[in-house]
């Protein structure tokens, strides 16, 4: 049992550990089936994306809806470098979360200093400004992005493997974030902002940081998405992908991090598993959220964090914010 | 119990390598086994099974039902005649909700547990270009009924549709309004934010002036606007010929209603997005005289339209509109094109499709050219006393 304890054994080992036992188990689930591996590899993108989502409304309680816009971003950088600039996958996906980072950065610059209701607009237009420049793109100079038309012909490197990979590297850097200080300082930031600021934490500061990480990660899931998509169309980011986060995140429970892993494969998996019904599948899922919310309010998981034996490295240690957890569900 | 550092930091190494190495192998071999698995399929299945991606919910629910529906009747007709190559046809329907990703996944569906030999589908462009690569890498045809964006069948060798593509029917209203309507002048008003009517437009522009024509204003709007009245009223001091709008049915409505109240004297044109009954639901008396390309018309005589139209109707209760045509038509041109190869194989199945000349088909007659795109007539129609007239035929 030491052995746990060990900070660099908790840290590095156990979630290493336990993430390759579990992509190996999934991929022998999966194994030959291009579909179920198609579904998975949807499943690690939504985590990534709900995962941070989560990050900017659960854990610092800013309600923003524009996430697809920069997963947008994210989508249209990577993209057009692996296409255009040929640039190596990876260095893509990197330079796509980059710049979300910045339109994150630039965007909750100003729009930060709104609180709910009011940031949830600002952060909707956004979304939709994003929209429009890609829509506009071939007005605006960018032929190549070729507008509303969208662009074919983007290879399909979004395997599972990266997908899986990126996904879990996403939850370990969140996870460790939020139970830092910096994460912390997030929390007193959501619970009260103006107890925070009397305690001495910088709240704009600490509410666009998170807000850049969440961007960012938005923006890796976006170049997944684009790579197994193998097509950037601003369609593919409209306000509903926006919706379909949140949906993820209440339904797994605001301000839990498990909670929107959870979630996110709830919603993928029961999308997919509901295609046999055709016209009642958005009916039965829709009544599925409605149950969900009538009899799990706080969502799927409420506030506790899995953290049990091998999976411990979700939570290492309980985050001090987690008392008025509900709150930001009634938002 | 002290643990080796060093020993510990290998560990992870190795195992993150191992994760690394996991990330590129497994999607290759799946799709390298793909021949193979097509072998044992010759000998045993006693059906064909083909799909169709289809809006059924969504924002064009209705262009979905059309498509499914025609679809189904085709393939019960085939299967009272005996089926296809003497198995019965099974028709596997699959969603998308007008979403790219949805449509994507939906091929994947198809291809790999339902194992079919074609896919029929999907409505938009944007869903078709997400469902077209898998399909593509996959060597499963796929045959777009309605999709009319340019890069869809350039996607790849395997990607056909059954309908002309957008310059094509901007440059016919131009011709059409030039030639047979002796407009000198012309205005266009469509939505920036869709290609399909900003595709319409651009060419529609194009051809006109190429021709000689002269287009006084080219306005645009946003997807969602509801009042047109501050570029109507731009275009109204222009007083141009013909009005092209260019967008779907409910949009075109509002603006016709508008632009007349307006008092604007110009003869309103537009593309097959305003084909629906709606149009004149919501328009009014203010479409009347309007003319615009479509695919089909229910009035063409040809044989084989009159016996589409009679057997929709017979089954439906309704007509037909040109999404169900078309859907038809696709469907149509498969199913001829695996009777031709003789076989299921995807390659013999695409070299047969490819090579579709002089078809008869529902919408007219079908020749692909060297980029899959279909070589047909489009059919000219007019608004009058509130019913869709075919007013004439132009030819490619």
């Amino acid at each position: 049992m030491r052995a746990i304890e060990n900070e660099f054994v908790r840290r590095f080992v156990v979630p290493a550990v336990a993430s390759t036992a579990l992509y190996w188990i999934l991929v022998s689930i999966a194994y030959r089936n291009d579909y179920y591996m198609y579904v998975l590899t949807m499943c690690a993108i939504n985590v990534i994306g709900a995962t941070s989502l989560n990050l900017i409304n659960g854990f610092t309680g800013q309600f923003s809806l524009g996430h697809a816009g920069f997963m947008a971003v994210g989508a249209y950088v990577a993209g057009s470098l692996t296409k255009f600039g040929h640039w190596p996958f990876v260095g893509a996906l990197l330079a796509g979360m980059a710049g979300a980072a910045v339109a994150g950065f630039l965007v909750g610059l100003p729009t930060l200093r709104l609180r709910g209701d009011y940031l949830a607009i600002a952060t909707l237009g956004f979304g939709e400004i994003i929209r429009m420049l890609i829509i506009n793109s071939d007005k605006l100079g960018l032929k190549f992005l070729e507008g509303p038309r969208g662009v074919p012909g983007i290879k399909r490197y979004s395997t599972f493997g990266w997908a899986f990979f990126f996904a879990v590297v996403t939850v370990w850097i969140l996870a460790n974030y939020i139970w830092s200080t910096h994460g912390r300082a997030c929390g007193a930031v959501k619970e009260d902002e103006v107890a925070a600021e009397a305690m001495g934490v910088g709240t704009t500061t600490y509410k666009v940081m998170s807000f850049t990480i969440g961007a960012s990660f938005a923006g890796l899931a976006g170049g997944l998405h684009a790579h197994l998509l193998q097509l950037l169309h601003p369609a593919s980011y409209d306000f509903l992908k926006s919706c379909d986060f949140l949906v993820m995140i209440v339904v797994g429970g605001m301000g839990n991090l498990t909670g929107s892993v959870l979630g996110a494969l709830f919603v993928t998996l029961i999308t997919e598993a509901l295609r046999k019904l055709l016209e009642l599948r958005m009916l039965a899922y829709a009544v599925g959220l409605i149950c969900v919310m009538l009899f799990r309010p706080e969502g799927l998981f409420g506030t506790r964090e899995f953290s049990l034996g091998a999976l411990r490295f979700l939570a290492p240690r309980r985050p001090v914010s987690q008392v008025g957890g509900d709150k930001s569900g009634a938002t | 119990m002290k643990l080796n550092r060093r020993l510990v930091t290998f560990l992870v190494i190795a195992l993150a390598l191992s994760l690394i190495a996991g990330c590129a192998t497994p999607q290759q071999p799946a799709q390298k086994e793909e021949p193979k698995k097509e072998e044992p399929k010759k000998e045993e299945p006693k059906e064909i099974v083909i799909g169709v991606i289809t809006p059924i919910t969504g924002d064009v629910a209705t262009f979905g039902e059309s498509t499914r529906n025609a679809v189904l009747l085709l393939a019960e007709q085939w299967n009272a005649k005996g089926g296809l190559l003497g198995k019965k046809i099974v028709v596997k329907v699959e969603d998308d909700r007008n979403q790219p990703q949805d449509s994507a996944a939906a091929a994947q569906k198809l291809i790999t547990q339902d194992k079919v030999v074609g896919i029929v589908g999907s409505v938009a462009s944007k869903c078709t270009l997400a469902a077209a690569p898998i399909a593509q890498e996959n060597k499963i045809p796929l045959i777009s009924g309605t999709s009319t964006n340019e890069k869809v069948t350039q996607v790849g060798d395997y990607i056909f549709r059954a309908c002309f593509i957008d310059p094509f029917q901007g440059a016919v209203m131009a011709r059409f309004a030039f030639n047979n309507l002796k407009a000198k002048t012309a205005a266009c008003l469509f939505d920036v934010t869709n290609d399909y009517p900003k595709g319409l437009a651009e060419e529609f522009k194009k051809e006109f002036e190429k021709l000689g024509g002269k287009v006084v204003e080219y306005q645009t709007y946003n997807y969602g606007d509801q009042d047109f009245k501050p570029q109507l009223t731009k275009i109204k001091t222009k007083n141009p010929d013909v009005l092209f709008l260019s967008d779907y049915y409910n949009t075109v409505g509002l603006i016709a209603k508008q632009a007349r109240e307006l008092g604007i004297k110009s003869v309103f044109l537009g593309g097959d997005g305003w084909d629906s009954p709606d149009l004149v639901k919501i328009g009014g008396k203010a479409v009347e005289g309007g003319y615009f390309s479509n695919h089909y018309s229910p009035e063409s005589t040809a044989p084989e339209a009159v016996e589409f139209l009679k057997a929709y109707k017979a089954k439906y209760n309704k007509d037909p509109d040109a999404l169900a045509a078309l859907g038809y038509d696709a469907a149509l041109l498969l199913f001829d094109a695996i009777k031709r190869a003789g076989s299921t194989e995807g390659a013999k199945i695409r070299d047969a499709l490819a090579a579709t000349k002089d078809f008869k088909a529902v919408s007219g007659t079908i020749t692909f050219d060297a980029n899959r795109n279909p070589i047909k007539d489009a059919a000219i129609i007019t608004i009058k006393d509130g019913q869709q007239k075919l007013f004439t035929m132009v030819k490619p």
